[in-house]
C-alpha cells in the first residue's frame, strides 16, 4: 500500500486496478463522515483533479485523483452508509478503482513507514 | 494564534481526550474521542456535560432590582421589570438600526440581574452596558466562575443526585443550589432543545463538580461540535451567523421574545435602540425571514450557500446562515433567510453547491421537538 501527502492510500488489486481510499489519519481528522459524492465510472481523470466530495459533521473536503487514468469502479456502499469511512477506511470503505497505464507510477508515493513519519 | 486563553476545566478536557481548538479567543474542546455524532446522540438520549465557561457572566446591581431592570430595558426590547424573581428570560441587545448586537439570558436574582452573554461579544456587551445603564447601575464582570451546561433527558435525574431541589425547578427558573459543596447559580435552560441546566460554579470548585457529574453513568462530556448540531436542530440562533448587527429580531423570527408591554400600545412601549424599525416590523412584518431548511439530497448545505428561486438562472433570493448534518434528523438541516413570500413551510428553493443547484424545502423550526420541563 502506498500513501499520498493528501492522506489517500493506493494499492494495486489482483486485476491490475489501483484502489484508492483515505487513511485512518484522514478519517479521524475529518470526524464523522455524513456524505460522499463519487465520480461517474468510465471517467478519464488527470492527477490532481478533484473527483470526490466528502463531507463530515465539520466540513467539506475534496479527494483528488492521485494518478492519471480512468475511474472504472466506485464504492456505492459508502454513499449509502458514509459512516463506513470512519469504521474501516483502509478496507471496506475504499472510494474508487482506477485503470492506469503503468503501475510503476505508484512507486512515486510514500510507503507505510514514510507516511507514518509524514503524519508524525 | 497568540495567547489563547485557558479556562478552569482545560486540563480536565485534555485528560478526557478532547480535541482542543481556538474559539472566541479561548482554547475549547470541539469534541472528545466519541466524536460529534455520538456526543450529539448521547445528549438527546441521556445527558451531556458542556463547558461553556467562555461565555460572559455579568451581575448588574443598583439600588434594587426594579431600578436595574428599568435601566436594562433601555438596551433590550424585553420585559425585564416584569420578570418574576428567580425567573430567566431570553433577549438581545439591539442597535439604532434595529439590528442585534448580541443575544443573551437575563435572570431576576432578587436584588440583582444576572446576565450571560456570548463569548465573542462579551467585551462589547460589557462596554455597552457600562455606557448604557447609567451611573446608578454597577456592571460586575464575574471572572471567577466557570459555566457548565448539563443537557438531556437524564439531566434532572443526574442533578437531583447532587441536590434534590433541582427537581423543583421548571424551564427558565433560576436558583442558588449547593452542588458538590459549592454554591452554584443554576438555571433550567440550555442551548440544545433538551431539558437541562446551566450551572455557574466557582472556578476553584468547577473541576470537582464536573467530575462528580461525569461519574454518573448517564453523563458524557460533549464538545462545541455537538453543541452546534444540537442547537441547529433545535432551531436556535447562533450570534454572528443566524443573527447579527444587521438582522432585526422580527426578521430572525424572535418576535416572541419582545413582550406586549414593550410593543406599541404597551405600558413601556419602545425606549430601546432601534425601536422605530422593530416596532414597525412587529406590525407590518419584515421583508425577509429566518426559516428552517431541509436540503432534499444528502449533501449538507452550510453557512454561505446561496438560495435561488429557480433551478437555473436568476439572482440569489436568500442565503444559508447555519447548516450541516442533523444527527437526530438523520439528514442535512439548515437555517437561512428568504423573502417573506417564500417562507411558507413546504416552499421549494434551490441551494447551490459546487456549481449545481439542489432542491431545498422550507421547514418548520425546530427540526427536533423541544423537550423542556415547563
Amino acid at each position: 500500500m502506498k500513501f499520498t501527502e493528501d492522506h489517500e492510500w493506493l494499492r494495486a488489486d489482483d486485476n491490475g486496478l489501483v484502489v484508492v481510499g483515505i487513511t485512518e489519519h484522514a478519517s479521524s481528522q475529518l470526524g464523522d463522515v455524513v456524505f460522499v459524492e463519487l465520480p461517474e465510472i468510465d471517467t478519464k481523470v488527470a492527477k490532481g483533479d478533484e473527483i470526490v466530495v466528502i463531507e463530515s459533521v465539520k466540513a467539506a473536503s475534496d479527494i483528488s485523483a492521485p494518478l492519471d487514468g480512468e475511474v472504472v469502479e466506485v464504492n456505492e456502499a459508502i454513499v449509502d452508509d458514509p459512516g463506513k469511512v470512519n469504521e474501516d477506511p483502509l478496507g471496506e470503505a475504499w472510494f474508487f478503482k482506477m485503470k492506469i497505464d503503468d503501475l510503476s507510477a505508484l512507486d512515486d508515493y510514500m510507503d507505510e513507514d514514510a507516511y507514518k513519519d509524514f503524519v508524525g | 494564534m497568540t495567547d489563547l486563553m485557558r479556562l478552569p476545566l482545560h486540563d480536565l478536557h485534555v485528560e478526557l481526550g478532547a480535541r482542543m481548538v481556538p474559539f472566541a479567543g479561548y482554547d475549547m474542546p470541539v469534541q472528545y474521542s466519541a466524536g460529534v455524532m455520538k456526543e450529539h446522540q448521547h445528549t438527546r438520549t441521556r445527558a451531556g456535560l458542556f463547558d461553556v465557561s467562555h461565555m460572559g457572566q455579568v451581575v448588574l446591581r443598583g439600588g434594587d432590582y426594579a431600578q436595574v431592570a428599568r435601566a436594562m430595558e433601555a438596551l433590550v426590547p424585553v420585559n425585564i421589570a416584569g420578570l418574576g424573581e428567580n425567573r430567566q428570560r431570553y433577549g438581545f441587545f439591539t442597535n439604532e438600526g434595529g439590528g442585534i448586537e448580541d443575544d443573551l439570558m437575563m435572570a431576576n436574582r432578587g436584588d440583582h440581574l444576572f446576565v450571560v452573554v456570548n463569548a465573542a461579544c462579551k467585551d462589547a456587551d460589557i462596554a455597552l452596558m457600562r455606557a448604557g445603564l447609567g451611573a446608578d447601575v454597577r456592571v460586575e464582570v464575574i471572572e471567577d466562575r466557570a459555566l457548565l451546561a448539563l443537557q438531556g433527558p437524564e439531566a434532572e435525574a443526574v442533578l437531583v443526585g447532587l441536590n434534590p431541589a433541582a427537581a423543583e425547578m421548571r424551564f427558565m427558573d433560576v436558583a442558588t443550589l449547593e452542588l458538590a459543596g459549592a454554591e452554584c447559580w443554576v438555571s433550567r435552560s440550555g442551548y440544545t432543545g433538551e431539558d437541562g441546566f446551566e450551572i455557574s460554579v466557582p472556578a476553584d470548585a468547577a473541576e470537582t463538580l464536573a467530575c462528580r457529574l461525569l461519574e454518573h453513568e448517564a453523563v458524557a462530556p460533549i464538545g462545541l461540535g455537538a453543541r452546534d448540531s444540537l442547537r441547529l436542530e433545535a432551531g436556535l440562533c447562533l450570534y454572528g451567523h443566524d443573527i447579527d448587527s444587521e438582522t432585526s429580531p422580527i426578521e430572525a423570527g424572535l418576535s416572541w421574545a419582545i413582550q406586549k408591554v414593550r410593543r406599541n400600545g404597551g405600558a413601556r412601549a419602545g425606549g430601546f435602540p432601534g425601536a422605530e424599525r422593530i416596532l414597525q416590523e412587529l406590525e407590518d412584518g419584515a421583508p425577509r425571514k429566518r426559516v428552517g431548511l431541509r436540503p432534499q439530497g444528502r449533501a449538507p448545505m452550510r453557512e454561505g450557500v446561496e438560495l435561488f428561486a429557480e433551478e437555473a438562472g436568476g439572482a440569489p433570493v436568500g442565503v444559508i446562515t447555519s447548516g450541516g448534518f442533523g444527527p437526530t434528523v438523520g439528514g442535512p438541516v439548515a437555517m437561512g433567510y428568504l423573502p417573506a413570500e417564500r417562507t411558507a413551510p413546504g416552499t421549494t428553493v434551490f441551494g447551490e453547491l459546487r456549481g449545481k443547484r439542489h432542491p431545498v424545502k422550507v421547514a418548520e423550526l425546530p427540526f427536533v421537538p423541544a423537550n423542556f420541563k415547563r
